[in-house]
Parts: C-alpha cells; sequence; structure tokens
C-alpha cells in the first residue's frame, strides 16, 4: 500500500503542476497580456498600464513570473486581485464552504437517488420502470442546467413562492432551516444530471454482474434474493462506482459554477464568473487551480478507496 | 438436394444492414434522427420558410403571445418574431455544435492515433498532456479562454473542440494499442507504408464505430456548451440569434412573458436529447459488445 499510495501522490503532484503550467500560458496567450481590457479604456493611461504591469510584476518575463507565483502557491502568497486588491487567497477560500456545501449535498443526495433507481431498473429490467428511468435520465441529461435552474425559480420561487429565488440565506440572518430552504432548489438542479449518471450507470454495472457465475451460486445456495443483490452484487459493483464518482468531479464542479450562477449562491462558481467580467486573472487563476485540485485530489481518494476494496487495483497502477 | 440445403439455411444480412436495423430498432434513436433532420432542415431553408428577417424590430407587437395572428410562437422584447429567430439560431447552434465535434475528432483522433501507434516518448508526452487537460473541469477552461478571445462563430467552435477531445483521445488511444499488433498492421508496415497511412487507411476504418458515437455524443455536448457560453455572454454576440443567447434575459423574461424564455431552452433540450438518442443508438447498433442485450 506505501508504494502505491507514494506513486498516486506523485502523479497526482505532477498533473497539478502541469494544469498550473496550462493555465498559465492560457492567461499569457491572451492577446495584449493579462491587463489587454483595461487597454480599451480611454480613462486609463498608457502610464497607469505600466504602473499596473510593474505594480503586479506583469513587466517580467513569463517563466520568471510562474516561479514567483508557483512559489507563492506554496507560502501562502496567491497574489492580489486586480479589483480591489484584496489577496487571492482569502477572496476564494471565503467562498469555498458554500461551494463545497453545494457540491457535497448534491453529490449524496445524487448518489442516493441514482443508484436506487439503477439497482431497481437493473432488477426490473424490461420493465416500464426502466424504459421510463432511462428516457428521462437522457433528457435530464440533455437539459441546459442555466435554463432548467431559472425554469425552477420560475416555477417554486415566483409563482408558488414556495421556496426563495436566490442566495444561501436571508438577508435578516436565518438558521439552519432557513440555509435549508435555500439549499434544495439548487441542490436538486445540481443534482439532476448526476442522478441520470448514477443510475444509468449502476443499472449496466448490474446487469452484467447478476449475469455472472458468482450470483447464480448464490441464489443456488438459496440465499434470499435482497441477500445476493446487497451482499454479492451490490459489493462487487462497488469499484466502478467508486470510478465513477472520481469521474463526475468534472462535472460536479462544471456544474456548480452553472447553479452557482443562476441561483446567485456566493461560491467559487459565481466568483469565477464575476471576476470572468472583469478579466481579473489572479482570481481566475485561483478557481482554475483549485478546481483542478478538487478533481485531482477527488480522483486519488477514488483510487486508493478502490485499492481498500480491491487489493487487484495496487498491482495495475504501479 | 443443394435447394433444399440452401433453403433451410437462415437469411444472412451483411453487416451493414444490420447495423441500421438495430439502430431502426431503437425507436428513441429513430425519432431522434427524424427530429434532427427537421431541425436542420427548418434552420437551413429559414430565409424561405419564414416571411420575416430575424432582425425586423416592430416595437408595436412586442411579447405577443404564442398563437397570436402573425406570429407562431410570439415575439420578443423588440417585437421580433421568436419562431424565426429560433430557425435562424439553429443555424447558429447546431454549425457550432458539428464544427466543434469535427474538431473534437480530428484532434482526438490524432492525439490517441499518433500516442498509440508510435509509442515511446511521444506516448507519454501526448497522454501526459490529455491526462492533464482532464483535470479542469471543462466549463471553467472554456469561460478561461472565451473571455478574451474575439467571439464568432470560428472561434467558439474551436474552443468548445479544443477542450473536449480527452475523453475520446483516451477510447481511440486504447483500441489503438490492441490493434497495433494485428496482424494487417503488421503486414502494412512491412510492406513500408508510412505511420500516418497506417492510420488512416488500416486503423481509421477498424476504430469508426466508437468514433461515430463519440462524435454524436459530442455534438450533443458543444450544443449544450455553446449555450452555457452564450447564455454567460461570451459566446455568439447579438444581434445574431443563437439558442443561448437568446436565453440571456430569460430571467427577467420569466416574469414578463414565460413563453420567450421557454422556447429556447425547449429547442436546446429537443437538439441535445435527440442526438445523445441517435449515440446511444449508434452505440447499441455498431458496439457487437451491446448486441446481447
Amino acid at each position: 500500500m506505501g508504494r502505491f499510495l507514494v506513486n498516486r501522490v506523485a502523479q497526482s503532484a505532477v498533473l497539478l503542476v502541469g494544469v498550473s503550467v496550462i493555465g498559465f500560458a492560457l492567461m499569457h496567450l491572451a492577446p495584449g497580456g493579462p491587463l489587454a481590457m483595461y487597454t480599451l479604456n480611454p480613462t486609463v493611461t498608457a502610464q497607469d498600464i505600466q504602473r499596473v504591469k510593474v505594480q503586479f510584476g506583469l513587466d517580467q518575463p513569463v517563466w520568471v513570473q510562474y516561479f514567483k507565483w508557483a512559489a507563492g502557491i506554496f507560502t501562502g502568497n496567491w497574489g492580489y486581485s486586480f479589483f480591489g486588491g484584496q489577496p487571492v487567497r482569502e477572496v476564494v477560500f471565503d467562498r469555498l464552504p458554500a461551494t463545497f456545501e453545494l457540491m457535497g449535498s448534491a453529490l449524496c443526495l445524487s448518489l442516493l437517488i441514482g443508484v436506487a433507481i439503477g439497482v431497481l431498473s437493473a432488477v426490473k429490467r424490461g420493465s416500464l420502470l426502466d424504459h421510463a428511468t432511462a428516457v428521462a435520465a437522457m433528457v435530464a441529461l440533455s437539459l441546459p442546467t442555466f435554463w432548467f435552474g431559472l425554469l425552477a425559480i420560475f416555477i417554486f420561487a415566483q409563482t408558488l413562492g414556495w421556496l426563495p429565488a436566490g442566495g444561501n440565506h436571508s438577508t435578516d440572518g436565518g438558521g439552519f432551516l432557513d440555509g435549508l430552504r435555500h439549499l434544495i432548489l439548487p441542490v436538486a438542479v445540481l443534482a439532476l444530471v448526476l442522478v441520470a449518471q448514477w443510475s444509468r450507470y449502476t443499472r449496466s454495472y448490474l446487469l452484467e454482474i447478476l449475469n455472472q457465475d458468482f450470483i447464480r451460486t448464490a441464489r443456488a445456495k438459496g440465499l434470499r434474493p435482497s441477500r445476493v443483490l446487497v451482499n454479492h452484487a451490490l459489493r462487487a459493483a462497488l469499484v466502478p462506482l467508486i470510478t465513477l464518482g472520481g469521474l463526475q468531479l468534472p462535472l460536479l464542479v462544471g456544474g456548480a459554477l452553472v447553479t452557482e450562477t443562476v441561483f446567485s449562491w456566493p461560491g467559487m462558481g459565481l466568483l469565477f464568473v464575476n471576476a470572468l467580467g472583469s478579466r481579473d486573472y489572479p482570481v481566475l487563476m485561483a478557481i482554475l487551480m483549485v478546481g483542478a485540485f478538487v478533481v485531482v485530489l477527488g480522483n486519488l481518494i477514488a483510487d486508493i478507496l478502490i485499492a481498500l476494496v480491491d487489493p487487484r487495483a495496487k498491482i495495475a497502477h504501479v | 438436394m443443394f435447394d433444399s440445403v440452401v433453403g433451410t439455411l437462415p437469411a444472412v444480412t451483411p453487416p451493414r444492414r444490420h447495423a441500421s436495423r438495430l439502430f431502426f430498432r431503437h425507436r428513441l434513436a429513430a425519432l431522434g434522427l427524424v427530429v434532427i433532420v427537421a431541425l436542420v432542415l427548418s434552420a437551413a431553408f429559414a430565409p424561405w420558410l419564414s416571411p420575416y428577417n430575424p432582425d425586423d424590430l416592430d416595437m408595436a407587437n412586442r411579447y405577443a403571445p404564442p398563437l397570436s395572428a402573425g406570429h407562431l410562437l410570439g415575439s420578443d422584447d423588440l417585437g421580433r418574431d421568436v419562431l424565426t429567430r429560433l430557425m435562424y439560431a439553429g443555424q447558429v447552434s447546431l454549425s457550432v455544435g458539428v464544427a466543434a465535434m469535427a474538431v473534437t475528432v480530428i484532434v482526438g483522433f490524432a492525439i490517441g492515433a499518433f500516442a498509440a501507434y508510435l509509442g515511446g516518448w511521444i506516448d507519454v508526452a501526448l497522454m501526459r498532456v490529455t491526462d492533464t487537460m482532464l483535470c479542469f473541469p471543462s466549463v471553467f477552461l472554456l469561460l478561461f479562454v472565451a473571455a478574451f478571445v474575439t467571439p464568432s462563430l470560428a472561434s467558439i467552435s474551436l474552443m468548445i473542440g479544443l477542450t473536449c477531445w480527452m475523453e475520446l483521445a483516451r477510447v481511440i488511444y486504447g483500441q489503438i494499442r490492441v490493434l497495433r499488433s494485428a496482424d494487417f498492421v503488421a503486414a502494412a508496415r512491412m510492406v513500408g507504408a508510412p505511420a500516418w497511412r497506417i492510420i488512416l487507411r488500416q486503423i481509421l476504418p477498424n476504430v469508426m464505430a466508437p468514433i461515430l458515437v463519440a462524435a454524436t455524443l459530442n455534438t450533443a455536448n458543444a450544443i449544450l456548451l455553446e449555450s452555457y457560453i452564450s447564455f454567460l455572454g461570451y459566446g455568439i454576440q447579438p444581434p445574431q440569434a443563437s439558442w443561448g443567447n437568446m436565453l440571456t434575459n430569460a430571467q427577467s423574461d420569466f416574469l414578463v412573458d414565460p413563453w420567450l424564455a421557454l422556447m429556447p431552452g425547449l429547442a436546446i433540450t429537443l437538439a441535445v436529447t435527440s442526438f445523445n438518442f441517435i449515440g446511444d443508438g449508434l452505440r447499441d447498433a455498431l458496439d457487437p459488445k451491446m448486441s446481447r442485450r
């Protein structure tokens, strides 16, 4: 396990270095550099641009900037926002809890509902329920998230008035229940796509497993069907399901961005979209890195879990 | 005697016809195909089908409801005919979807094929880049790039294509790693065919099935991504209509005139669902592993 762990952590670190290089290169590939937008503003003089360039170190060669930035990541100095000049790290870390609250709730909820639907449609294969969920899942995967979110706001917040339309708490504070009420709509919208994926994959994994000999053996032994399903079949489906959890993370993080924008949820995604409007590159770069970090870390955790569940996986990786 | 033997043999359908029969047995895929053909035709012939110009303003008839005189799906905040705009937006959104898919397929195939076929350090370098690109949540990466590129049909297609090729590259890579040691590839190498020729003439026909499936699903995904970035204002710019940017004001439209916010979203969902069903049907039809279902 030790060697496997070291290997996987090293791989993840290399990936993150690659991500930062690509991100940094993209930022500087922008025509005119990161400050291009400000040169269009007539109230900003060439001297102003030059001063800002020196202030933010943008006059130095790109590779020098990269190493300074990379060193800063480790020492906790993530640079300063082009707007307002607050430390990027504080700005981003302020928003992380809200994003994680949204993503975590959506992931847990979709896992429960999706796997349940998947198991049901695999067991009742060919039934009306199976066909209906297949079609529903396909439509769910095809909905534009932002539009579905706006539709949900229109129906449940504006027309029926059951739930708040946006934000993560009422202006007068609010308690736990108030937070929960704000969470329902965004989580439902974000979870929908994930439910569709979990249910489809669970169904196809289970169908594959239910055809195998050890399931037939278990049934032949006279075990109760529920026991065969839970103790034998679902246990065998654990590895591919954990893998799927890891693979879903980019979708989850990307979906959170769209959902946060629609519901004015004060998380990382909304910060990203706002920073995009003002071309606040230090903030954008930081969020891009945090997003990639979540994805890489998620895949690392998935691989470790798989190695714990299925020792054979360790050999394949080393 | 001979006749009776032939008579008892089951009729064997050629594999291609077999595949098309399997595809049409997937009723939703067939329906998807019909919907896409209808959408493409209505977009392509929009100038002849609609009496309106998509940019013609008519301030006297703002927010006309659907089925009102002269406006089948109503009119928008500037009195422009919604159905007409939807058809013209279809031209943009569908072209972006197909163009981005083409970029995805070309880049994904090239990278996957060369990495797998050439091996060595090229393999390591290309597949590490692929792994790295996969770590970015695609919406973040796309918006990051879209923010500083002048939006146009071509640039948006290119950006979407260049942020979506990684999964296809991995699929192709896996398939070709197996094919590389096949006898017919060895034979081609022995007669001295260059690598690019072997890849295009010997290997490509053998990986057509996964490419076709991935291409369809990628078109669906590209249409969705276009709508995201256009909705956020970094995609197709008004007054040119795309399904995504027709929803830019959806939040307020829902209050003023819900139909206005509903229609473009339905168009996106319809197109994307159809492409996804077609992809599903193609997978059933072309993937021999799935045919036991």
